[in-house]
């Protein structure tokens, strides 16, 4: 019993050394205050954060912060603007959960930081529709059940309003036979356009099922819209 | 990520100074490559120099019939100009070939060019890897190397260069304009750029400290037809296991470039002579000082098949 108590206590110990540890590291500035007279964790090597401002709009609103220099467009989002449709998945554009128009072209929001957009327009999937007035590639999501769990959805749904977009505009994908002449806008192709956005949960062929009937692909499944 | 102070220069010369001012400094321009590793702290840069702003986004026609690309050109504006679609295919197909289109609504060509060659064990900070930490050792030789390279490579690095373009660029015999610091400016010829990874891994091309890439020119177009043939574990949004590309000419003549094989774009001499002999012969040359593991030792016969592939349809109608 005595020798369980000991553990309990050294466990005890453990977490409360990893707690200060934290501390220090999160607050590099005043580390050296910290109790027991331990050196600043990494203190040397760890440079203070830096600002900077940065003014842009997303959504039609115009926003000016001053942010860290390692925000990235998603975190500026999500924790200063509250924007939490654009989600984090993979956090290295591999995945593309984080997908958001900015000045007309989809990016990946995760891979860019936000001081590098000053002046930039951009639009989240709480800018392309609301509850009561779905853009009509949400309405299409709805529809067709392209989703299951959700979490990908709102880059699949920007990333689709672009791939629409892109195709009118003539720009080639790598299934584009004549590269001279204009994109079809056919399933192959809307399904090439479509890669950078994964979803795990697999629902693509009803993914594909919406944004055909929104693109108005010729046999498309409920018809041209 | 560690923190860094940012800036936006005016010029191209005022960019490479401020590199220069800065020991460790990076320029920054899509940031598609350079922020996924500086979150891994592989890349740790305390100041980034923001290029995009200095003009270097036009698409023009040169004296010599050829185009002039500015650093700054998206890859997704390269494969779509009309220029390129109809005179430099091989460029429009492999750049579309490569990575998703988020990702080529952000890369630049510059950047693009100077992607780190790397590989698994590069991007894993508990395995050694010389490139990372020059001298730690590399843990991909005598690990699982499928994707690896099988020529040029090294004791010290055995990555491939992951970029697409760059195998078209080689193809094209692209010319790569620079600026340094004192505003001296430069033409690297591609066959010069990348290096391979000897026992400096961690120097990927020769560019010297602080000179900043301002445009890469092509010149005047090779006619004939143009092919980047890309093998990957999947059908879209993958690096290759291996590519190639090739400009083929009625007669049977040619160049051919080979991606996912070396630490750069594989481009030898005799391969393009070797071209009218067929797919077994070029292959062969392109090969030749190959060293493979029972891994990858399968790239060997898929660079020829698929060249062979490349060659069937050149002869088609």
């Amino acid at each position: 019993m005595d020798e369980l108590n000991n553990i309990n206590h050294t466990r005890r110990n453990v977490l409360i050394t990893g707690a200060l540890s934290a501390t220090a590291a999160a607050v590099p500035s005043v580390a050296s205050a910290q109790p027991g007279g331990e050196p600043a964790v990494a203190g040397g090597t760890t440079p203070a954060p830096v600002t900077a401002r940065v003014a842009l709009s997303v959504n039609g609103k115009r926003h000016e912060m001053e942010l860290d220099t390692r925000t990235s467009l998603l975190d500026m989002l999500r924790e200063h603007l509250h924007l939490t449709g654009s989600k984090k998945g993979c956090d290295q554009g591999q995945c593309g959960a984080c997908t958001v128009i900015v000045d007309g072209r989809r990016i990946n929001s995760c891979l860019s930081l936000a001081i590098m957009h000053d002046g930039a327009e951009v639009t989240t999937v709480e800018g392309l529709g609301t509850p009561d007035k779905l853009h009509p590639m949400q309405a299409a999501f709805v529809k067709h059940d392209g989703y299951q769990c959700g979490y990908c959805t709102p880059g699949q749904i920007c990333s689709a309003v672009s791939v629409i977009d892109e195709i009118r505009k003539g720009i080639p994908s790598h299934v584009t036979g004549d590269l001279n002449a204009k994109p079809l806008l056919s399933i192959d192709e809307i399904r090439e356009r479509m890669s950078g956005n994964i979803c795990r949960c697999g629902a693509y062929s009803n993914i594909v099922d919406a944004i055909t009937e929104v693109a108005g692909v010729a046999g498309a499944k409920g018809g041209a819209a | 990520m560690k923190a860094f102070s940012y800036e936006r220069p005016k010029t191209p010369q005022e960019a490479a100074a401020a590199v220069m001012r800065v020991p460790g400094a990076r320029f920054i321009a899509g940031g598609t490559n350079l922020l996924d590793l500086m979150k891994l702290e592989i890349e740790t840069p305390p100041h980034l120099v923001d290029v995009n702003g200095l003009g270097l986004d036009k698409i023009e026609a040169t004296n010599e019939g050829g185009l002039r690309i500015g650093a700054l050109v998206l890859n997704a504006d390269l494969a779509s100009d009309e220029r390129v679609r109809r005179d430099y295919a091989v460029l429009a197909r492999a750049l579309l070939a490569g990575a998703s289109a988020q990702l080529r609504n952000k890369a630049t060509t510059a950047g693009n060019l100077l992607q780190r060659t790397r590989c698994p064990y590069f991007y894993d900070t508990n395995q050694a890897c010389n490139k990372r930490v020059p001298g730690s050792g590399c843990s991909a030789i005598g690990g699982y190397t499928r994707g690896h390279a099988i020529v040029g490579h090294s004791d010290a690095c055995i990555a491939t260069h992951p970029s697409d373009m760059a195998v078209a660029m080689q193809l094209l015999d692209a010319g790569i304009e620079t600026v340094n610091p004192n505003g001296a400016r430069r033409t690297i010829p591609i066959a010069d750029f990348y290096r391979l990874p000897g026992s400096t891994p961690h120097i990927e091309n020769s560019l010297a400290p602080g000179e900043l890439i301002t445009a890469v020119t092509l010149p005047k177009p090779l006619g004939g037809k143009h092919y980047y043939r890309k093998v990957r574990d999947r059908a879209s949004y993958a690096f290759a296991l291996i590519s190639v590309a090739a400009v083929v000419q009625p007669d049977g003549t040619g160049r051919v470039a080979v991606g996912g094989v070396a630490h750069k774009p594989w481009r030898v001499a005799a391969a393009d002579a070797a071209l009218p002999q067929g797919a077994q012969a070029a292959a062969g040359q392109l090969l030749a000082a190959a060293r493979t593991d029972e891994h990858n030792a399968y790239k060997l016969v898929l660079v020829r098949r698929t060249l062979n592939a490349v060659l069937i349809d050149a002869k088609k109608g």
